[in-house]
């Protein structure tokens, strides 16, 4: 598969603590494998601490690029929290953007605290369908919680992410990746969380 | 996953930035890597630990940055090849050996990496650590690439032997967080054995001798750069506007160029060496043009260095107009981004660039604004830090006196925000809480009649907060000093320090108890777990009304995170709402609105409480606080 555009950008976003940085790490991992020249520019530190949190994926034939993308230049957005997504698509969406929504929201503290309201989900999505020229949703975080642990919502994007077959991706590539980087115990695990994701989003939106 | 020991010339990785320099390191020949962790810098040494074991490196964890340059210089003056990082305030506590270090020399490579902070993202400044090397007399390289920061990070070990000074290398957030393409080279094999030399002291008088020796030295090495491939230029011949930068600003100024598609009207000439600049080089790029942009984070050191330069040549190359920092056309304070280069650009060449669509722009600020709330920082779901501050503000409204707390850095310097309670009321350095407290405790004898509370890290004690704690006993102040022990150097990656019981390598290593440490010291010294909510508030109290003198309370908790790696939830938490009064219950709100934990969210169909089972981490502390009983903890 070629890229759609060179470079394609491609933000991850959501919220500190749900394992954007490792997602994107993944990914680029995936994405390295196939031959691409990748970028990745990460949020650490002081913003994991439940604060909006991104990385930067640009992706390559030749030449490496800024680890931030300039604005209005996202091509495809993975946001692992739904008014995560719209944040980002405030600097980098444009008309053509591509959207990957988990539906489960985290509350921010100002929300639990009452100075602030969160939106009616169904909202949140309709306006992120506004802005961007194609949109799959999926609650990510319920598979996970499904499966027994939170921790793996950013992996079940993973699966969808493979699974709406937008980037040039794919499970054994996912698989050989994860086997380096985890223990072997937790492969089955992931594995299975990439492999829900996929079959989730397929259920819901179609291959 | 690439393994930054792997012996493979040729083979293309996934580096972040400070992996890449760890690389570097190795492929330099690296024996001694030593490093107090800090953003953006932790990774370097984190990194090099990991694989010390299979590489035969001594990798630690020093107590602070002076002692890891310390460290790594030892191994310097004894012909090892020795690196150490640290983040920008880092050097702050390094330097005092460092500008004594340049005067006298060093022998096996020495590099020491600093990684700035632009912006302060993870930091409690944003300084600027290049007017260092100025200061010092030291070579400084910038790179701008991940490569570059590998290549970098050889030529610094080998132009350190050669000049026998320490090398200084610049990272940014941009660089040392980010992660790209990296083409790895052999790694060597073996290396020298180390001997110190006697009749080669390291001694730094006479000071004037010495400081002339040091320039000599830093004179060669500007030689040394006006041929360096770090530096190059790319554009027209004759630009119309020839932008100069060094680090993060050359990405940022390439695609900028590309993005306006002005190739053809503006040149780039990037600078990796930038003290001292190769003046011969300048000056052949400086004809190229009369107008000239600097683009540099975060202080117009580039700039300011630049222009002396030119000054100093001025009457052979004429008139030219510089922009940059001094003329407003970049912002003089902030990290920079592509869009903040783009407009820079735009606006000296007066062109227009619209990056999408001025309508789609409209509506999704609007949907933003409509529908998106501020996300603030806070402590996590199950922070012991939470649990801390909520003792500390109910023990300070009880006892009455307007009694308030001292920060320094760490995690929990979010006790200044709304998940501290906005308890914590000054933040300065690492240790200065207790340091202020050492004042604050000698005001009473002027009529000061609040109690005085310092707060301050396990890892942050050892670091800095120790002398402190002895000037406190010595001098006879008055406070109470609060070591928030979470086990971890958390802000920065849990990596371990003097107080957990191993090393930077996983080895065991003995503990430095802080209660023996402190009781050492003449301090009285107590433990409570914040978790037990009432006996915390209770000590808090009774040691605020004790009587004179320096009291110690170690709040002894493990990190949240570092827990969930190793064990599930101590409690399963879950809220009545048959229980739950709601609005109704005269509490306002509590758990929600006043203790505002994120495993905690309010249900706004049932107006009662709920637990949010995606980020509870079962620390139960809330059941504690909850005044109608209905959040109930069992065991898990």
């Amino acid at each position: 598969m070629f890229l759609s555009k060179d470079p394609l950008n491609i933000i991850i976003g959501g919220v500190g603590g749900q394992g954007n940085v490792l997602a994107s790490q993944i990914l680029g991992e995936m994405l390295l494998s196939q031959g691409y020249v990748i970028t990745i520019g990460e949020t650490y530190g002081a913003s994991q601490r439940g604060g909006a949190v991104m990385s930067h994926v640009r992706v390559s034939t030749k030449d490496q690029f800024s680890p931030l993308i300039p604005e209005g230049r996202c091509d495809l957005l993975v946001s692992l929290e739904p008014v995560e997504g719209l944040r980002i698509l405030d600097t980098y969406g444009n008309p053509g953007v591509m959207t990957l929504l988990n539906t489960r929201p985290i509350h921010p503290i100002d929300v639990i605290s009452g100075s602030a309201t969160y939106p009616e989900i169904s909202k949140v999505i309709s306006k992120i369908k506004e802005l961007s020229k194609r949109v799959w949703t999926l609650n990510a975080t319920e598979i996970a919680l499904e499966m027994g642990d939170p921790i793996f919502s950013n992996i079940v994007m993973l699966g969808a992410l493979c699974a709406i077959a937008v980037l040039p991706i794919h499970r054994q590539g996912f698989e050989s990746i994860i086997r380096g980087l985890l223990p072997s115990r937790l492969l089955k695990e992931n594995l299975k969380a990439f492999d829900k994701g996929g079959e989730v989003v397929q259920e819901i939106w179609g291959t | 996953m690439s393994s930054i020991a792997e012996n493979a010339p040729g083979k293309t990785v996934l580096l972040m930035g400070n992996e890449a320099i760890a690389r570097g390191a190795l492929e330099a020949g690296v024996k001694v890597c030593a490093a107090y962790p800090g953003n953006p810098s932790s990774e370097i040494i984190g990194t090099l630990a990991k694989v010390a074991g299979e590489m035969g490196l001594h990798v630690e964890w020093s107590v602070n940055e002076k002692v890891a340059l310390e460290v790594a210089a030892a191994a310097s003056f004894a012909g090892l090849r020795g690196l150490c990082a640290m983040k920008q305030n880092g050097l702050n506590v390094a330097s005092d050996f460092l500008l004594n270090l340049n005067l006298t020399g060093t022998g096996g490579g020495l590099v020491l990496v600093v990684a700035d902070d632009p912006s302060g993202v993870s930091s409690s400044n944003e300084e600027d650590s290049r007017i260092f090397a100025k200061l010092g007399d030291l070579p400084l390289l910038e790179p701008a690439t991940f490569q570059e920061a590998k290549e970098m990070t050889k030529t610094a070990f080998e132009m350190s032997e050669q000049l026998g000074l320490p090398v200084l290398i610049r990272s940014v957030t941009r660089v040392s967080h980010a992660r790209g393409n990296i083409s790895l080279d052999e790694l060597p094999k073996g290396g020298p054995q180390p001997r110190f030399d006697p009749s080669r002291p390291r001694i730094s008088l006479p000071a004037v001798a010495n400081h002339k020796i040091l320039h000599e030295k830093l004179s060669r090495a500007k030689q040394r750069f006006e041929d360096s491939p770090f530096n190059f230029y790319r554009g027209p011949e004759n630009p119309e506007l020839m932008i100069i930068t060094s680090g993060s600003g050359w990405m940022y100024s390439l695609e900028s160029v590309i993005n306006l598609n002005l190739q053809d009207r503006v040149g780039i000439l990037k600078m990796g060496t930038t003290w001292p600049l190769p003046e011969n080089f300048l000056l052949k790029h400086f004809k190229k043009t009369d107008r000239i942009l600097f683009i540099e984070e975060v202080d117009p050191f580039l700039e300011n260095n630049v222009k002396e330069t030119y000054a100093q040549n001025c009457i052979a190359l004429g008139l030219k107009s510089c922009f940059g920092k001094a003329s407003k056309d970049v912002p003089e304070t902030g990290e920079l981004n592509p869009e903040i280069v783009t407009h820079s650009i735009q606006k000296l060449l007066s062109i227009s660039y619209e990056p999408r669509p001025a309508g789609y722009a409209q509506r999704v600020h609007e949907a933003v604004s409509e529908f998106v709330p501020v996300r603030a920082l806070g402590f996590c779901a199950g922070c012991p830090h939470r649990a801390t501050y909520w003792a500390v503000k109910v023990a300070l409204a009880l006892d009455g006196r307007g009694g308030f707390v001292l920060g320094d850095i760490g995690c929990y310097s979010l006790g200044l925000g709304p998940s501290g309670f906005g308890q914590m009321k000054t933040l300065h350095a690492m240790g200065s809480g207790a340091g202020l407290a050492c004042g604050f405790g000698q005001l009473g004898r002027f009529g000061l009649e609040q109690p005085v509370v310092a707060v301050c890290g396990d890892s942050t004690f050892y670091h800095a907060a120790m002398p402190a704690l002895v000037n406190a006993y010595y001098n006879g102040a008055n406070f109470l000093l609060l070591l928030l022990d979470n086990s971890a150097t958390a802000m920065t990656g849990f990596q371990p320090h003097p107080g957990t019981g191993s090393t930077a390598t996983g080895e065991t290593a003995p503990v430095v108890g802080l209660k023996a440490v402190c009781e050492v010291f003449g301090a009285r010294a107590e433990v409570v777990d914040p978790f037990d909510v009432s006996a915390t508030v209770e000590t808090i109290l009774r040691l605020l009304q004790d009587e004179k003198g320096v009291k110690v309370l170690i709040l002894k908790r493990e990190c949240a995170l570092v827990s969930a790696k190793k064990q599930k939830s101590l409690y399963k938490v879950e809220v009545d709402q048959g229980r739950c009064l709601g609005e109704n219950c005269g509490c306002n709100r509590l758990c929600t609105r006043v203790f505002k934990c994120p495993g905690l969210m309010w249900d706004a169909t049932a107006e009662k409480a709920r637990i949010d089972e995606a980020i509870c981490t079962g620390c139960g502390v809330c059941a504690e606080i909850c005044p109608a009983s209905a959040i109930q903890k069992e065991v898990a």
